[in-house]
């Protein structure tokens, strides 16, 4: 069979690019879960919702920045309320209770974007136009462009987790929260930030995921799932692991899609976890330890 | 070395604590005062509540019944994180130093507080570097790389930075070598001239008894004994019968 | 359990019995189907409890056996001329058992949150496979089929009616309950409340605590996809959507509303539940699922006991 070159080179980018999407979302599921030991069910949904602001956004003001910009802020408060109401109540009893009260939020999140929205796709417009040669293919800009924006952001959160004094309050919280509260950190407050944070992280994705495909209300739930393989397979609560496992997957699907649909590549991520919890149940990338 | 007479202001007042873990019952109306730059000594076998005592003062454990009472206001059921910030300091059994931080991390936990200036915090870090000129050796270095001593004295150091009041000193030379057991002693000595009181858990008898001015014993989740600890020497009868040596 | 409480059991077990199977003939037939129905779901929220509630261990893998009881029914209906209802129970326990098999091995290794997640995954991977499989599964759009008759084939067989179907439908489930209610109460059934009390403790007794949830993975598949069988005896339809996580969550919500590890309690949660959506979507048509989960959110962090928890506490006073 002739080895097709030139797909497997643009699957390639194509693998980097939506790896470097799945990698944001599921850092902020990592977060999020390493932080807090809350499984965010809602996480898809936050997606979502910062996507349709996205939508809102740049089609009233033709600017896909400013979109960028107002979907994580948005998504961020609205982040932070919902942990404050629901969430925080739920502090320090069974674990499963926080998995039910995501799921409830996720139910809502879903139901409110029908109700708004319409089951109808919508589209973000592309922040820059213009293609570039890619071997004998014309390659768009903007993808590039998304997947070093993804990037950015995310190193840009490293650098706040390392160096900043509220990085060293999160981190300090990460790996003891009982003494993080005796050395004075405001332990609620910090988790109410984390959660903003990862919902921000979300929701960035979902302006950023936007120009690539439609946005509709059950976008989430693909996703979420997708993150949650990630962050099976990168090493649960490993920032580096989980994005790793994400390029990781993004590249082998993106390969399978040669062949087969796109719904069936999905498949390959199956693979991959059931693979991980035979061999290596603790991660492939990173350590299961922060 | 006499004591100072028990302050009618006491700078922590436990009133009648009753504490639970769980289902069980740990402390059953424990009462004690700590004065104002007062170095107090806490001792009992393993197991009878001592910890819990201190737990229940920086509010890291649940009091049922009975208050908390610091600079003569209650502050039963206040977070532990405002706790800290008022002025208590505590230093847990098994030190839990933040492993993955390094040493100036880990004592800029208790820097970043409301009111502290760049220069403010700089001073202390280095007040304590040259307190602990090991911990300044090493600051770069995550707290996990360091030794059991070492990281006895950066919690030490970690709880002086929030220029506390009182210290909960629970078991600081448990593990450690008798060199560095004369260190703590020393650290003591210096947190008292500071005017920081203590309220100090120990099994080590001699030291406490050599730093203290007051020891109380406990039993059975109960204050049963309190004594002014110039008065009492290490093999005294009372300590044979609560600490079973 | 004392004869006295042996009896007042015995006793109102047969009044709800009678009463259940009184409602084809005093109720409309739009409210006797849903009463079906109720019944039906309410099986699937048992058998999701024995998990949940006596084991310890949240699923939201159910919609796989669940769907894979419809679906294995289905095949029954399909190849098979003419149609058997007894070779259309058997493979759709089959076809569930096997997936139960295959989650339980995965599962088990796992503790808590990752359980959960992975059973998720799980049953998102059968959905996927059962919507792109069109040729076999009808995907999207599903497959019909007609209803067997009850009796026994060659002999007497005799077509259902609504009436019918409602009491083989409630034989089963009641059936179904007692068999719960026998493995709960059994020495297997202590071993399980003991791994969700305290796992590391009941495996230092020298309980092979792997097996024993395998076995609660399996028994509770098996009871999910007999659900899955009535439900495609009622409907005589089957679509991926019942292999969709969604089954999952809202037999999670049955579970948790009416009170885990009561089993009377998710059935109590699913019929409220499903009276809640009826009531709800008149006002607010689809978007009923808004209100429902609000309420469904408060009831997790104010009742978390559930409804039948409330009832006792409230019961108590």
């Amino acid at each position: 069979m002739a080895i097709p070159w030139e797909f497997i080179i643009v699957q390639t980018v194509n693998g980097i690019v939506t790896g470097m999407i799945l990698a944001l979302v599921a850092s902020g599921l990592t977060l999020i879960f390493g932080i807090m030991d809350v499984v965010n069910f809602a996480h898809g949904e936050l997606f979502m919702l910062g996507a349709y602001i996205g939508v809102v956004v740049s089609a009233f003001s033709g600017n896909f920045w400013l979109a960028l910009v107002a979907a994580a802020l948005v998504v961020a408060l609205l982040g932070a309320a919902l942990q404050v109401v629901t969430l925080r109540p739920l502090m320090g009893r069974d674990p499963l209770t926080t998995i039910l009260a995501t799921f409830g939020i996720s139910l809502v999140l879903q139901n409110y974007a029908l109700w708004q929205f319409g089951p109808i796709e919508r589209k973000i417009a592309e922040p820059i136009t213009g293609q570039f040669g890619l071997l004998y293919l014309e390659y768009p800009w903007y993808r590039i462009l998304i997947a070093a924006l993804s990037a950015a952001i995310i190193g840009a959160f490293w650098l706040f987790l390392k160096y900043s004094k509220y990085g060293i309050w999160i981190r300090a919280t990460t790996q003891d929260r009982v003494m993080a509260q005796a050395m004075g950190i405001p332990v609620p407050w910090v988790h109410t930030a984390v959660f903003a944070i990862g919902a921000a992280m979300a929701a960035a994705s979902g302006v950023l995921f936007g120009p690539l495909a439609g946005v509709e209300p059950y976008m989430g739930l693909a996703w979420v799932l997708k993150a949650f393989i990630v962050v099976v397979v990168g090493g649960m609560g490993s920032f580096g692991g989980s994005i790793a496992a994400a390029i990781f997957i993004s590249l082998l699907e993106s390969y399978a899609a040669i062949w087969v649909s796109p719904s069936q590549a999905i498949i390959v991520s199956f693979v991959v976890l059931i693979l991980t919890l035979l061999f290596r149940p603790t991660g492939l990338f990173g350590t299961a330890s922060r | 070395m006499s004591a100072p007479p028990p302050s009618a202001d006491p700078l922590v007042k436990v009133e009648d604590v009753h504490a639970y873990y769980g289902k069980s019952h740990v402390l059953h109306g424990v009462g004690l005062t700590v004065g104002r730059g007062e170095v107090v000594g806490l001792l009992g076998r393993n197991g009878v509540g001592k910890s819990t005592t201190l737990k229940s003062i920086i509010g890291l454990v649940h009091v049922r019944q009975g208050r908390v009472l610091y600079e003569g206001k209650t502050v039963t059921g206040v977070a532990a994180h405002k706790l800290a910030r008022i002025g208590i300091a505590y230093v847990p059994e098994d030190r839990r130093i933040f492993r993955l931080l390094t040493v100036t991390e880990n004592l800029r936990t208790g820097l970043d507080r409301a009111g502290m200036s760049e220069r403010r915090r700089r001073e202390l870090l280095e007040k304590v570097y040259a307190i602990f000129p090991i911990l300044a050796e090493r600051r770069s270095q995550p707290g996990g790389t360091l030794s059991g001593g070492e990281q006895q004295m950066l919690a030490i150091a970690r709880a002086m930075m929030l220029e506390p009041k009182i210290i909960l000193l629970d078991e600081p030379t448990e593990g450690l070598m008798p060199r560095m057991v004369s260190q703590i002693r020393q650290i003591i000595e210096l947190l008292r001239r500071e005017r920081v009181a203590i309220l100090l858990v120990e099994q080590n008898v001699p030291l406490t008894l050599g730093c203290s001015q007051r020891v109380y014993f406990m039993e059975k989740g109960e204050i049963r004994h309190e004594a002014i600890a110039s008065e009492i020497g290490a093999d005294d009868p009372i300590v044979h019968r609560y600490l079973g040596v | 359990m004392s004869t006295r409480d042996a009896s007042l059991f015995w006793v109102g077990f047969t009044v709800v019995v009678a009463m259940l199977a009184l409602t084809p003939l005093v109720l409309p037939p739009f409210w006797g189907h849903f009463t079906t129905e109720i019944l039906i779901w309410g099986l699937l929220a048992m058998s999701s409890d024995l998990l949940i509630g006596y084991t310890g261990m949240v699923s939201f893998g159910h919609s796989a056996f669940f769907g894979l009881g419809v679906y294995g029914a289905a095949a029954a209906l399909l190849l098979v001329e003419p149609p058997n209802l007894l070779l259309a129970v058997v493979l759709g326990l089959v076809a569930a058992a096997l997936v139960a098999m295959f989650v339980a091995y995965f599962s088990t290794r796992l503790r808590d949150i990752y359980f959960a997640i992975t059973t998720l995954i799980f049953s998102q991977i059968f959905y996927v496979v059962i919507f792109t499989w069109t040729s076999v599964t009808g995907g999207e759009n599903g497959l019909t089929f007609t209803r067997p008759g009850l009796g026994i084939p060659g002999l007497y067989v005799v077509r259902f009616t609504p009436a019918t179907m409602h009491w083989f439908v409630l034989a089963v489930v009641a059936f179904s309950y007692l068999m719960l209610r026998r493995i709960t109460r059994s020495p297997f059934g202590m071993v399980l409340q003991s791994i969700r009390e305290n796992e590391s403790r009941t495996r230092a007794i020298g309980y092979h605590v792997e097996s024993y949830k395998m076995m609660a993975v399996m028994l509770s598949g098996l009871f999910a996809g007999l659900a899955g069988v009535l439900y495609a005896l009622q409907n005589e339809f089957a679509a991926a959507d019942f292999v969709f996580f969604l089954v999952s969550g809202e037999t999670v919500i049955y579970n948790v509303m009416g009170g885990i590890g009561t089993l009377v309690g998710p059935l109590v949660g699913a019929g409220a539940f499903l009276l809640l959506r009826e009531a709800l979507s008149r006002f607010f048509s689809e978007y009923y699922l808004i209100p429902l989960g609000i309420t469904f959110i408060a009831m997790v962090i104010f009742v978390p006991q559930g409804l039948l928890g409330f009832a006792r506490r409230w019961l108590n006073r």
